[in-house]
């Protein structure tokens, strides 16, 4: 290789892994502030090597799965409540509005909102987060005896059932 | 050891040759792409089955799951064109930094309306600021900041170099891009496919996504031929051997 090729190979790599270098450095540094929301134990056990624990009133937003069982709702509104898990602590969540359509317990669901106390959170928005895994609706059941109902036809059903 | 190894690859240096190469692959690659295109979605937007969870409307995967895997490799190669570009000055692999940005750029678009279009219904939002969604906007910028400086210099070379040293610092971002889902928490998902597992999507929704894939490969490189052969046309224009080309084709019309 030339020296002037030799020259400029050294200078372009250079540039490039001292810029990467400096970008990684600044990632690293925001590594928690890129998080987009907060799992239920990172909440109530604090974040980080600092255990940081968000302040009651904080907008946050929160990750989990949806307890079995835990959907409350209102007779006569919107309002619904139902808890977030991950590995272990329980945080729940209020929330008034349509859920989306993926919304179901077990569900990965992340939600934003104002912290009400240690572990209420009063939310604004919820967003369904699903996973990775795709498969015919057959599959699904035959694998893990999941038969997801869309909430539409669930309604449909829960109304026939009710008239005599 | 360097000369060597890519001794064979020098006469393609030759812009002349090149184009007449480009010219000879065009055909084959846009046929072959057309075809997978067509078997691919069709497969996948009509015959494959619906999704446990998400009905009819995961069929997206065919058109964004690809396109976003593209628009990351297409970036990768016109870095490496431009690095080439840059150290060794070969011009050829200049002009394929312009020929490759604008189709990378369009890829990119597709990935990120396609992701708002499905997030809409999924997820409950058209956009969100997490990891994943925010590092391919980046790449989206990285695309148009680079089409954009190399248009920005009265001299063409100038603006070229310029433009080359943005493609290859844009390189940090696909890492970025690729393992944001796993490095923080974001709402979008983790990888399906691309990943040293096996794949979670199920065989018959799997073949006609990677026949919809080896469909968007195609067509970036028939796209990206196509562009270079202009590149390579503009950039030539005053040599004799364009002047020939011309006239001959000017021959065969009269």
């Amino acid at each position: 290789m030339n020296p002037r090729r030799q020259k400029r190979l050294v200078a372009v790599t250079a540039f490039v892994l001292l810029l990467g270098g400096a970008i990684g450095a600044m990632l690293y540094a925001l590594q928690q502030n890129i998080d987009l929301f907060y799992t239920p134990s990172q909440l109530i056990d604090g974040m980080g090597k600092d255990k940081v624990k968000p302040e009651i009133g904080q907008r946050l937003r929160i990750g989990g799965m949806v307890v079995k069982g835990s959907v409350r709702r209102a007779p006569d509104s919107l309002k619904v409540s139902f808890d977030l898990v991950d590995t272990g602590p329980i945080v729940t969540v209020e929330y008034e509005g349509i859920l989306p359509d993926l919304f179901r317990e077990g569900q990965g669901i992340v939600a934003q909102g104002v912290l009400v106390d240690a572990t209420t959170i009063l939310a604004s928005e919820v967003l369904a987060k699903h996973d990775e895994e795709y498969m015919p609706p057959e599959v699904a059941e035959a694998m893990k005896g999941i038969k997801h109902v869309p909430p539409s036809q669930l309604y449909k059903e829960s109304d026939k059932g009710q008239q005599p | 050891m360097w000369g060597s190894m890519f001794r064979w690859l020098d006469p393609y240096a030759k812009p002349e040759t090149l184009y007449h190469l480009c010219g000879r692959l065009l055909p084959y690659l846009m046929a072959l792409a057309v075809f997978t295109l067509v078997l691919g979605n069709i497969w996948g937007l009509a015959f494959s089955p619906a999704d446990y969870q998400q009905g009819d409307s995961y069929r997206i995967i065919y058109i964004h799951v690809p396109s976003a895997i593209w628009s990351m490799g297409a970036y990768s190669s016109m870095a490496i064109a431009a690095f080439i570009g840059l150290v060794w000055q070969i011009r050829v692999a200049q002009w394929a930094v312009l020929a490759i940005a604008p189709v990378g750029a369009i890829y990119t678009a597709i990935a990120l309306i396609t992701g708002a279009a499905w997030g809409k219904p999924m997820w409950g939002t058209w956009w969100v600021w997490d990891a994943r969604l925010t590092s391919e906007l980046v790449l989206l910028f990285l695309y148009l900041g680079v089409i954009a400086l190399a248009g920005a210099f009265s001299e063409a070379a100038r603006g070229i170099k310029v433009a080359s040293l943005l493609a290859i610092v844009g390189v940090v971002n696909l890492p970025i891009i690729h393992f944001s889902v796993e490095w923080w928490n974001t709402l979008h998902q983790g990888a399906t496919i691309t990943k040293f597992a096996k794949p979670s999507i199920d065989s018959s929704m799997l073949w006609p996504l990677l026949i919809s894939l080896s469909g968007f490969a195609l067509l970036l490189a028939a796209l990206t031929c196509l562009r270079l052969r202009s590149q390579i046309l503009i950039f030539e224009q005053h040599r004799p051997w364009v002047r020939q080309l011309v006239e001959s084709k000017n021959g065969e019309q009269n």
